[in-house]
């Protein structure tokens, strides 16, 4: 009598001590995000007076100025080009690749593809400033084709190592089925191999996309002209000018955070296989 | 027709080879070969010094070793403090828990911002204008007064802010790791163990651990990776180096380069700093292979 009642209390205060745990870290986790919202919505005045999570009125004016005079508008245009840009790039440049790896045979295939992976695991801290000076001589500096080309090497080799995994996986008859029906290489690449890997699509699109719109060091560098800036160094530049407007400051974050946490609850079971197959680097 | 396959077989990966060579290759060959340059960036002539950069870096360059020591410091905070933390939630959310996705769905979003939404945002609630810090009133209001103060512009302080933001912005990656590993230990073993007798803390002990030493090697690596690279969120979080209180080796190169203008020993600084990663992952690497239970 006594002692499964025991245990099941016993149970219970530990569940109750694990959610506990796990919601008040639950709560530091948002916390930041709710403050920068809702101070986004107050003015200057009352921002710093007024610290309730609920503001008494809502100064939704802030995005429309943020969006128009602080030019967060147009950087964010800048934003979604660069990553729609260096994703599609990268899903095209790196699937082809990883299929040959895969599937086709040719000389030297082993050897290129150890060097993509080799880049993958060697650091170059310094590297920004060889790219500062190759894009100089190449006179794509403060250009955005020159920043996508970087980015779009940044993805690569990550990009080519998860598509390879699983075109090695995938099976062979389908692709004589369709050797046979005519289909050539890049057909089958295109329409068999391409499409079959839509899961692994899936996480290349999601973790370039995020690596690109959260990119900040190489678009510092590469940039010097205000109309080419993605958000991430728009915000380093607005903070510089409008030092103590503190609304539009959280209005011009918000607007940059948003679109990367909607994305990301969109495609959460992505990133979660994502992260798992890291496991995989080691 | 056999040539023609094959040079058909190239042009799969010849876009790729391309920019890899273009913007990998040739960066990474001027990296080692600047290192032994003195170049301001602008002037045609480089002059020669051999190894004087790194002789420079190694036997006068005190800024750049603090910077070393700073980021060392905030990756030991991270190793222990996130990463601990990282697997006690984890272990606790490896079990038939309710609201098990939704605290999966809430950990994960530090980690899909950017280091200067995070730098800024954090900044803006840490520092104390007009008294505003939360931090510092739920201090006053618990009674520690004295210890309400200006985290970020304490030169005692703001080192660990730093690391303590780095913390909360990281800890989600380690938490998603450690989930999946655990998720992969499979159940009958905690079952056999219960039936012998063995309580929780002992199949923590002896199944749990050993068979988590692999991804805690890898969650180890790419914390060490990640946080020794810390950038952004310094200069968004502090906003420079803080009379070199918060100074770490990418910002000292990045002076280096457009402060200074010495894009050689900016060169030499990422040389040695990258081939110090490369080493400490090594060493942790090795260590876990040994580690390991035959």
């Amino acid at each position: 009598m006594f002692k499964p009642f025991y245990y099941k209390s016993k149970k219970i205060i530990l569940n109750s001590l694990i959610h506990i745990f796990l919601i008040s870290v639950a709560i530091t986790c948002i916390y930041p995000l709710l403050w920068m919202v809702v101070a986004s919505l107050k003015t200057q005045d009352t921002i710093f007076k007024d610290i309730s999570l609920i503001p008494h009125q809502f100064h939704l004016e802030n995005y429309l100025l943020a969006w128009k005079a602080g030019g967060f508008g147009g950087h964010f245009l800048n934003s979604v080009i660069y990553t729609v840009a260096v994703v599609f790039a990268i899903v095209i440049i790196s699937s082809l690749a990883a299929y040959a790896f895969s599937r086709l045979r040719f000389k030297g295939s082993k050897l290129l593809f150890m060097m993509f992976m080799a880049a993958m695991m060697i650091p170059i801290p310094g590297s920004f400033v060889a790219l500062y000076m190759l894009l100089n001589k190449l006179h794509l500096r403060d250009t955005p084709i020159g920043y996508i080309l970087c980015m779009v090497n940044v993805g690569l080799s990550v990009s080519i190592f998860l598509f390879k995994t699983f075109f090695d996986k995938m099976p062979q008859e389908l692709e004589d089925a369709a050797r046979i029906d005519g289909c050539s290489k890049f057909g089958i690449w295109w329409h068999v191999a391409l499409p079959l890997a839509k899961p692994v699509l899936a996480v290349v699109v999601v973790f370039n996309a995020l690596n690109v719109w959260n990119e900040y060091i190489l678009a510092l560098i590469i940039f010097d002209s205000r109309r080419y800036m993605p958000l991430q160094v728009a915000l380093q530049a607005f903070q510089g000018e409008f030092v103590t407007n503190y609304p539009l400051l959280m209005a011009g974050l918000t607007i940059t955070a948003l679109p990367i946490i909607v994305v990301y609850l969109l495609m959460q079971k992505y990133i979660v296989k994502g992260v798992a197959s890291q496991e995989v680097f080691g | 027709m056999k040539l023609k396959e094959n040079l058909e077989n190239y042009v799969f990966v010849l876009p790729a080879v391309t920019i890899f060579f273009v913007f990998y290759i040739i960066p990474f060959i001027w990296v080692f070969q600047l290192g032994l340059f003195e170049w301001d960036g602008i002037s045609f002539t480089k002059v020669f010094v051999g190894l004087q950069n790194f002789k420079e870096i190694f036997l006068q360059d005190k800024n750049w070793w603090q910077s070393v020591r700073n980021a060392g410091y905030i990756t030991l905070i991270a190793l222990t403090l996130q990463n601990i933390l990282a697997f006690m939630l984890a272990w606790a959310c490896d079990r038939q828990i309710r609201m098990k996705n939704f605290y999966r769905m809430i950990f994960f979003i530090p980690p899909v911002l950017s280091e200067v939404v995070v730098g800024m945002v954090w900044r803006f609630i840490i520092n104390d204008i007009e008294g505003a810090n939360v931090i510092n009133r739920a201090l006053v209001q618990l009674g520690f007064s004295n210890l309400a103060h200006n985290w970020l512009s304490d030169l005692k302080t703001a080192l660990t802010t730093v690391a303590v933001v780095h913390c909360w912005k990281g800890f989600g990656w380690g938490f998603l790791i450690f989930l999946a590993g655990l998720q992969t230990i499979p159940r009958e073993l905690y079952e056999a163990a219960r039936i012998d007798g063995a309580n929780s803390w002992q199949a923590f002990k002896k199944i749990t651990v050993p068979l988590m030493v692999p991804v805690i090697v890898l969650v180890a690596i790419l914390t060490v990776l990640g946080t020794m690279q810390v950038f952004a969120l310094i200069t968004s979080l502090v906003g420079g180096e803080f009379a070199g209180h918060t100074s770490v080796p990418v910002l000292r190169i990045f002076y280096s380069m457009l402060r200074s203008s010495r894009f050689g020993y900016a060169c030499a600084q990422g040389v040695t700093f990258g081939m110090m990663l490369i080493i400490i992952s090594f060493i942790q690497y090795r260590f876990s292979k040994k580690d390991q239970p035959r």
